[in-house]
């Protein structure tokens, strides 16, 4: 398991690996939301949790079809499902992998990108704690999204509309904890339940990913 | 005699073509009837005016659109239990018509909206969820349209249906935790224990409601009639051994 997470982390930092790609699509959604809603520091301000959320997610998406497509096409995927480790580990592995590579540095990310959008001082310690806790969750169901489109050419629009849905519950907590955070409120309720949809995304749905991984490869 | 010998496909059809006549007459029979009297025989409601008579398509289009996705549930379950063939192809078909249900919802709630909110649509709970399930119906048909080969089509679209239920409840709380509503609480009386509407609304409603439901399952009997005659077409044609 080990050995599969270093060499997931290892492609994705190498050339054409894709990581940083992201970090670009964050940076870039948030420059442009100025340029849409206009620059008055106000309102910047008061939309700024919301949309680095947004904008976050988006990031994670984007890597998403990337994910299994890639050891699918040169099999590596058929390995995985035939050896003695558990898929389900397997797919949980890769996830974090994934959250390695394109939540963390999101995460860490975040906070500078809120200087640009006028975030609340008091904003910056929620939206980071709630981006590391609710972006593990993302990364979680989106393995399942790339397992249910792993077989079909140019699945990628369509893991956007399977996904995305699944997301809503994930971005509504996060966002509030962030806002709450972001006013001066107490955002305690948004994220003890923000945590409990990652503790229960992370303990579940790589089950249902593996299980939707064998029966499209079987 | 059990419910399981419906799961072979002659069979299924030919009860299916017994019992579709009288579906198709009964639900247009409550249909119609239930809207005439809704629409003509109800006096104004003293506050909403005659804008209250699109509760006769709005409350009985909501609530199959939420008893669509919960029948899907059911039988993709049965599908990925009992692999019965007939039962995920009854989820498919089921599938289409929930989501015009849904859109219905949506369209008369927007309709209504707009005289008594002033406003065509808001972050309401309930039509956020709404809102919501569209998005999951369009992402299940969407999947069944991609995939190739029907039986992976039929696993993977199950599980995505008890998945996306499974987040679809989850939705209906974060969204209600996320914003309080305009929208009144629900009008069918098992789910709130009492009567909220009153009896000259109330039994017109009834009709409609009961003949939503057969229409739903009529135009589900005939779509799954349709799909297993697609498969069948399909079978034969791989087997003369022409190119499909």
């Amino acid at each position: 398991m080990k050995a599969l997470l270093v060499r997931d982390i290892k492609l994705a930092f190498r050339a054409g690996g894709g990581f940083g790609l992201g970090l670009a699509f964050f940076l870039i959604v948030t420059v442009l939301v100025p340029f849409s809603v206009g620059p008055q520091q106000a309102l910047l301000g008061s939309i700024a949790p919301g949309v680095l959320w947004l904008g976050a997610l988006l990031a994670c998406l984007l890597s998403l079809d990337r994910l299994l497509a890639l050891d699918f096409e040169d099999g590596t995927l058929d390995l995985l499902v035939t050896s003695p480790l558990p898929l389900e580990g397997a797919v949980s592995v890769k996830a974090l992998a994934h959250w390695i590579t394109t939540g963390l540095p999101l995460v860490l990310a975040a906070p500078v990108l809120g200087v640009l959008l006028n975030l609340p001082p008091a904003g910056f310690g929620w939206l980071v704690a709630s981006l590391a806790l609710g972006t593990p969750a993302l990364s979680v169901i989106g393995t399942f999204g790339a397992a249910l489109t792993v077989g079909i050419k140019r699945g990628g629009l369509l893991l956007s509309l399977l996904v995305l849905p699944l997301y809503v519950p994930t971005l509504i907590f996060g966002a509030e904890a962030a806002r709450r955070g972001a006013l001066g409120l107490d955002p305690a309720t948004p994220l003890l339940m923000l945590a409990g949809i990652t503790f229960a995304t992370v303990g579940l749905m790589p089950f249902a990913s593996a299980a939707v991984l064998r029966m499209g490869l079987r | 005699m059990s419910i399981w010998q419906y799961a072979n496909p002659v069979k299924f059809l030919s009860l299916s073509a017994k019992v579709q006549p009288v579906l198709w007459v009964a639900a247009g029979f409550c249909v119609v009837v239930g809207l005439i009297w809704g629409f003509f025989g109800t006096p104004d409601d003293f506050r909403q005016g005659s804008t209250v008579k699109i509760i006769y398509l709005h409350v009985p289009a909501a609530l199959m659109a939420i008893n669509a996705w919960f029948m899907m549930l059911i039988t993709s379950l049965i599908w990925l239990v009992r692999r019965h063939h007939v039962s995920v192809l009854a989820a498919k078909a089921a599938a289409p018509v929930g989501m015009v249900m849904t859109v219905i919802a949506l369209v008369t709630g927007a309709i209504w909206g707009q005289p008594m909110w002033g406003t065509w649509w808001a972050w309401d709970p309930r039509l956020t969820s709404f809102l919501i399930l569209f998005l999951f119906y369009l992402g299940y048909i969407a999947l069944w349209e991609a995939i190739e080969d029907p039986d992976t089509a039929a696993d993977l679209t199950s599980v995505l249906c008890l998945v996306g239920s499974v987040f679809a409840v989850l939705s209906r709380y974060a969204v209600q935790f996320w914003n309080q509503g305009l929208h009144q609480g629900t009008s069918v009386p098992v789910a709130t224990g009492g009567r909220t509407v009153s009896d000259v609304f109330f039994y017109p409603l009834v009709m409609c409601m009961v003949g939503f439901g057969l229409l739903f399952l009529a135009l589900v009997l005939y779509r799954t009639g349709t799909e297993i005659r697609l498969r069948r077409t399909a079978a034969l044609r791989a087997r003369a051994g022409g190119n499909v």
